[in-house]
């Protein structure tokens, strides 16, 4: 009897249409007498406004602390501890959200949606480092960002990059910097938090693919010093550019280079750059023309870049959820596609016109459509100006960090033995002057 | 090395260097101006709209924390402390008790709590939920819907992009202020 009373209620709540689901009362709540106390829901807070101001107060007295001890008081040990403690504070107690490499996307989609409205911190996290690295080199990078610092103190046993492939590895961040604003700005994903190898090592917790590639990373990080900073990293791709001119930044024996070569061992990260005493094309007519060629192949990598991302704009434009609902509404309504998605399934639930969503996906299309064009020409633009980087004798004659590429790690301080030489002088003293203006004492 | 030569040569490096900062300088401005004027002080969390979600299962899978963070919730004032309640129970439960081989939850983390005849009262044990969203189904669809799913902000990191937000099919995540994190169902909504 029961079993058929159920089976009837069963029949009878099947019926009802699905539209109405979300909205019915189907069971009027019973009226208690004053017996029964009604438990309240819980509603765990957020985590607190004045937690994240105070992050950004850390950042700025962390990023202050890293260029003081690297620029100042030129201490390997202190930019060391200092990483320990971002890795803590940064990485493992705020968990990796939000940071400075994320903020590019964030950025990105506030200034090309007028419809995002970015958090100030996350804008803070964004600019201060950029502002810091214009006048003191990549400081960030040294012991502040905790993605660098967990790569940092993982690296026990470097082992040289060929130049060659530093160089062609080195265009990626770029790539990658381009598809982060690309996608980002476009309202589609955060590529570059959706495959941010150490997240899910702060979190102890994640998706296998996620804890796998922080591991592979790590792992990997033992040998090849800070693979994600130099061959992936974004934001350090951002810093990169501004620390070209940065006002200071680490410089070695502002007073003469021996050319004893042992900074370029000792620095992990192929930072050190080599100078290049001879001109490989000492005749100025053919260097002229080479450059001439370089140039025009620069503009064919830009034309092509540019061409190929029109290509690729539709593919890209599916990766936002509106486009392939639209995609995959119009393929059902055509009878192309017979079985239903979640997706279309709940689109079709809200009873929203087609046009609409059709209208809507059309102008995803054509923001991809121009954002395409340009991150494809971007591309070009990297890889013909890499070209050219590599194939233009660098004039300089000593030895010295290059500014694009030091993480300001201080390491390379303790190995150069003029460098110690004029420490102990100075200690003597006991003043440490700041490090000289770049190209100051270069020629 | 550094003969008196290359002074010139240095002074304009020094010279084209500084006009560059002054442009990053001047762009960073930019940026800062435009961007205060699309910020805002306070802080946004996620939140799913439960009236737009269809409990497809990607709330318990694609979060980045391992149980998820998004959890079922109970507002107990919508619920009709029903006998058979068809969040609870399997479509075809063997007998109503709280056998596990009732149970529509995978974790068996609905309490069923038995009150005056015929009322019962349904808790969610939390620390047990992962957020699959079996019985929102069941009550959304047969019952009044007082079961829904809510990111659960002590467990919730906050992710600058929610990945269970992108592989939505309903859209039903969004960015709603730090301050308000909830967005629960109510009766006056289903009136
Ligand atoms: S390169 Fe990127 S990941 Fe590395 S330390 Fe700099 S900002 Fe961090
Ligand atoms: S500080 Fe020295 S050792 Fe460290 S990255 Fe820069 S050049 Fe290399
Ligand atoms: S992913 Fe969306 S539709 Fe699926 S259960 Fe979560 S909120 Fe509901
Ligand atoms: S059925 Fe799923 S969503 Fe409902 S309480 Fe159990 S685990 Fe949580
Ligand atoms: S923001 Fe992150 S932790 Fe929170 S629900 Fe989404 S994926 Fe899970």
């Amino acid at each position: 009897m029961r079993r058929m009373l159920r089976a009837c209620l069963y029949l009878t709540l099947l019926s009802l249409p699905l539209v109405a689901a979300f909205g019915v009362e189907r069971f009027p709540p019973p009226e208690f007498d004053a017996g029964y106390k009604m438990p309240v829901t819980t509603m765990p807070p957020a985590r607190a406004l004045w937690l994240s101001y105070v992050d950004v107060a850390v950042l700025v007295a962390a990023l202050a602390l890293a260029s003081y001890l690297v620029l100042k008081k030129r201490s390997r040990d202190g930019v060391l501890a200092l990483s320990v403690f971002s890795l803590l504070y940064f990485g493992f107690y705020q968990q990796g959200c939000v940071c400075s490499i994320g903020s590019v996307q964030d950025v990105a989609l506030a200034l090309f949606n007028s419809g995002y409205v970015v958090p100030l911190t996350t804008v803070a996290f964004f600019l201060l480092p950029l502002l810091f690295t214009l006048f003191f080199g990549r400081t960030f990078c040294s012991g502040v960002c905790p993605m660098g610092a967990m790569q940092d103190l993982v690296l026990l046993k470097p082992v040289k990059v060929p130049a060659w492939l530093e160089h062609a590895l080195g265009t990626l961040p770029f790539v990658y910097l381009g598809a982060g604003i690309l996608f980002a700005a476009t309202g589609s994903l955060f590529i570059i938090c959706e495959y941010d190898p150490f997240v899910a090592l702060y979190r102890r917790t994640g998706s296998f693919g996620m804890l796998a590639l922080g591991a592979a990373f790590l792992i990997v990080g033992i040998f090849v010093g800070r693979p994600y900073c130099r061959f992936l990293c974004p934001y350090g791709a951002l810093l990169s550019l501004v620390s070209r001119f940065s006002k200071w930044g680490v410089t070695l024996s502002p007073t003469d280079c021996i050319h004893c070569q042992i900074c370029d061992t000792a620095c992990p990260y192929g930072a050190i750059a080599d100078p290049m005493l001879k001109d490989p094309h000492p005749d100025p007519r053919k260097r002229a023309r080479r450059r001439l060629a370089l140039l025009a192949l620069t503009a064919l990598l830009v034309v092509l870049g540019g061409w190929l991302g029109e290509r690729l704009s539709v593919p890209f434009s599916n990766s936002h959820a509106t486009v392939s609902l639209a995609e995959q509404i119009a393929a059902e309504d055509a009878g192309k596609i017979k079985e239903p998605t979640d997706a279309s399934k709940a689109f079709r639930q809200t009873g929203q016109p087609v046009e609409e969503l059709y209208a809507e996906a059309h102008r995803v299309r054509g923001r991809f459509a121009v954002g395409s064009v340009l991150f494809g020409a971007f591309v070009g633009l990297v890889f013909g100006l890499t070209l050219i980087s590599v194939s233009e004798p660098h004039e300089r004659n000593v030895y010295d960090p290059d500014p694009a590429d030091c993480v300001s790690c201080g390491r390379c301080y303790v190995y150069c033995p003029k460098e110690i030489v004029r420490v102990k002088r100075i200690q003597g003293k006991n003043v440490i002057p700041l490090t000289p203006v770049r190209g100051e004492q270069k020629g | 090395m550094s003969a008196p030569m290359d002074k010139p040569e240095s002074s304009r490096r020094q010279f084209f260097n500084g006009t560059v900062r002054g442009a990053f300088l001047f762009l960073l401005g930019a940026a800062t101006t435009l961007l205060f004027r699309r910020s805002q002080p306070k802080r946004t969390v996620w939140q799913i709209d439960p009236y737009k979600c269809i409990c497809c299962t990607n709330c318990a899978t694609k979060c980045v924390m391992h149980p998820s963070a998004v959890k079922c919730v109970q507002v107990y004032p919508m619920c009709g402390y029903c006998k058979l309640c068809t969040g609870y129970f399997e479509p075809e439960p063997i007998s109503l008790d709280t056998g596990a081989e009732n149970q529509l939850c995978p974790t068996g983390a609905i309490k069923r709590r038995q009150l005056e005849d015929p009322y019962y009262e349904y808790n969610i044990d939390e620390p047990l939920c992962i957020g699959c969203a079996k019985c929102v189904k069941g009550c959304v669809l047969f019952g009044n819907g007082s079961f829904f799913l809510q990111v659960r902000h002590d467990r919730c990191v906050n992710c600058d992009e929610c990945a269970i937000a992108i592989a939505c099919p309903s859209q039903a995540f969004q960015r709603v202020p730090a301050d308000k994190p909830y967005l629960f169902k109510n009766r006056e909504h289903q009136a």
